[in-house]
């Protein structure tokens, strides 16, 4: 089994085309990307605005916990069968699919922008505060870097999250490399389903390395300690 | 809600299976962890690969696992052992980092104190550092079940059947009673482990509820 699954990865044929594994990875990232981002978009100012004000508090935490228990296989049958005879052409599985996906990435990125504004230290807060920074001078300069790192592991897990759920979404028609698993089950072609999940393994890891990467090298040092301890 | 009252006694089976690969991965990936968690707390050198190792297998999607398990495995694509096997990984890759955590939050003087009274290291970890870790692993725990639960619904697309099963037949059907029931009786089970591990983390932490009382 072993050799079929590397006689069918080894295939130059299985790489190219429309339907090839380059342009299934292609996709699979747009997919992700663009969910990633847009579910950033709303998600970061949300948490960031509740971490600086209190405000709603209350309505994140709990938000968080219900949606990891909503599964997200059910949900996107559900938004399928809703919105896709209301659509028509490709959007009809696109919207659906991409609203999941952006529905599944928004409370990892809102609980860590809202727990790494939460947790800056009041002192550094007073000590802003004390120069004559202005609230919104203080949510830039001292709490959004001091929330960064915990901002980055919400975006890494919300990736995975998006990774695995795009793998899925390709029962409802979604391109991808989710393609290669769900067509393979279809037909019992086991060395195409095999190599397909091996590929979305490897895309999952990398693209959480990459993103590893991203997080100490955009983090300040001054909170990192790599500059060593500041001597006073 | 007719559909429902038609097929209460397939979904109650369903939910039952569900509980089944939901729950005795916890249990299993619990026991897993609690060695390694200690390892990884005991021997800092190890605790940088042994929480990097099971975070990356924590990245791998939960389809490409129930996948590749059979073949690694050579175990038959419809067992179940194999979705009890993704889980406990999955259980075990979250659950390692919280235990080395949790031993490593007990504060020195407490060790201290208990090698003072006498305690050998292995009575010590049983009755002093365990039992003060407990609210920490019980808050890792109550992810894993939530998430495992969400999870095994997966499984429906490699032919397992659990409530994710109502999913698929929804699906298939284009008919949305059965995928509302499931997605309903998944947050319904996903509520039931949570306060399950919330009663029993209540019972073993007596000393959390002795201040309540007098003050």
């Amino acid at each position: 089994m072993i050799n079929r699954i590397l006689a069918w990865l080894t295939d130059g044929a299985h790489w190219q085309g429309d339907d090839g594994i380059l342009r299934r990875v292609v996709e699979h990232m747009e997919y992700s990307v663009a969910a990633l981002v847009i579910a950033a978009l709303i998600a970061i100012p949300l948490g960031l605005y509740i971490g600086h004000t209190g405000r709603g508090r209350f309505l994140v935490v709990n938000a968080v916990g219900a949606a990891r228990a909503i599964p997200s296989l059910g949900l996107l049958f559900l938004a399928f069968l809703w919105l896709g005879p209301r659509l028509s052409g490709d959007i009809a599985f696109l919207a659906p699919a991409g609203l999941v996906l952006i529905v599944l990435a928004i409370p990892p990125i809102l609980s860590g922008a809202y727990a790494g504004v939460e947790g800056v230290e009041p002192a550094a807060r007073d000590a802003a505060a004390g120069m004559g920074m202005r609230g919104t001078e203080v949510l830039r300069h001292v709490e959004l870097p001091c929330a960064l790192p915990l901002i980055l592991s919400g975006i890494r897990s919300a990736m995975l999250q998006v990774i695995a759920t795009a793998t899925i979404a390709a029962v409802v028609g979604l391109g991808g490399l989710g393609r290669f698993l769900i067509d393979g089950l279809a037909v019992r072609d086991t060395p195409q389903t095999a190599s397909g999940a091996i590929l979305v393994a490897v895309l999952a890891l990398v693209v959480d390395m990459v993103l590893a990467l991203v997080q100490r090298s955009v983090v300040s040092p001054g909170l990192t300690g790599r500059y060593g301890k500041v001597s006073l | 809600m007719t559909w429902l009252r038609g097929h209460f006694v397939d979904v109650l089976g369903l939910a039952g299976q569900h509980i089944y690969l939901a729950g005795v991965p916890l249990v299993l990936g619990l026991l897993i962890a609690l060695p390694l968690g200690w390892l990884a707390c005991r021997y800092k050198v190890l605790y940088p690969f042994l929480i990097i190792g099971t975070g990356l297998l924590y990245t791998i999607p939960s389809l490409a696992l129930f996948i590749m398990l059979p073949l690694l495995l050579g175990t038959h694509v419809l067992d179940p052992t194999n979705v009890l096997i993704a889980m406990t990984i999955y259980t075990v890759a979250l659950l390692v980092r919280t235990v080395a955590d949790g031993l490593g939050a007990v504060p020195d003087e407490v060790n201290q104190s208990a090698t003072a009274m006498g305690y050998k290291r292995g009575r010590r970890f049983v009755s002093v550092e365990l039992p003060l870790a407990v609210p920490v692993i019980s808050a890792g725990l109550r992810v894993a079940a939530v998430s495992n639960v969400s999870i095994v619904s997966v499984a429906s697309l490699i032919g397992v059947p659990q409530l994710g099963s109502l999913f698929t037949d929804g699906f298939n059907r284009a008919f949305l009673d059965p995928i509302i029931v499931g997605v309903v009786a998944c947050v319904l089970l996903a509520l039931l482990f949570d306060v399950t591990i919330l009663g029993v983390t209540r019972l073993a932490t007596p000393w959390q509820r002795a201040g309540e009382a007098s003050s």
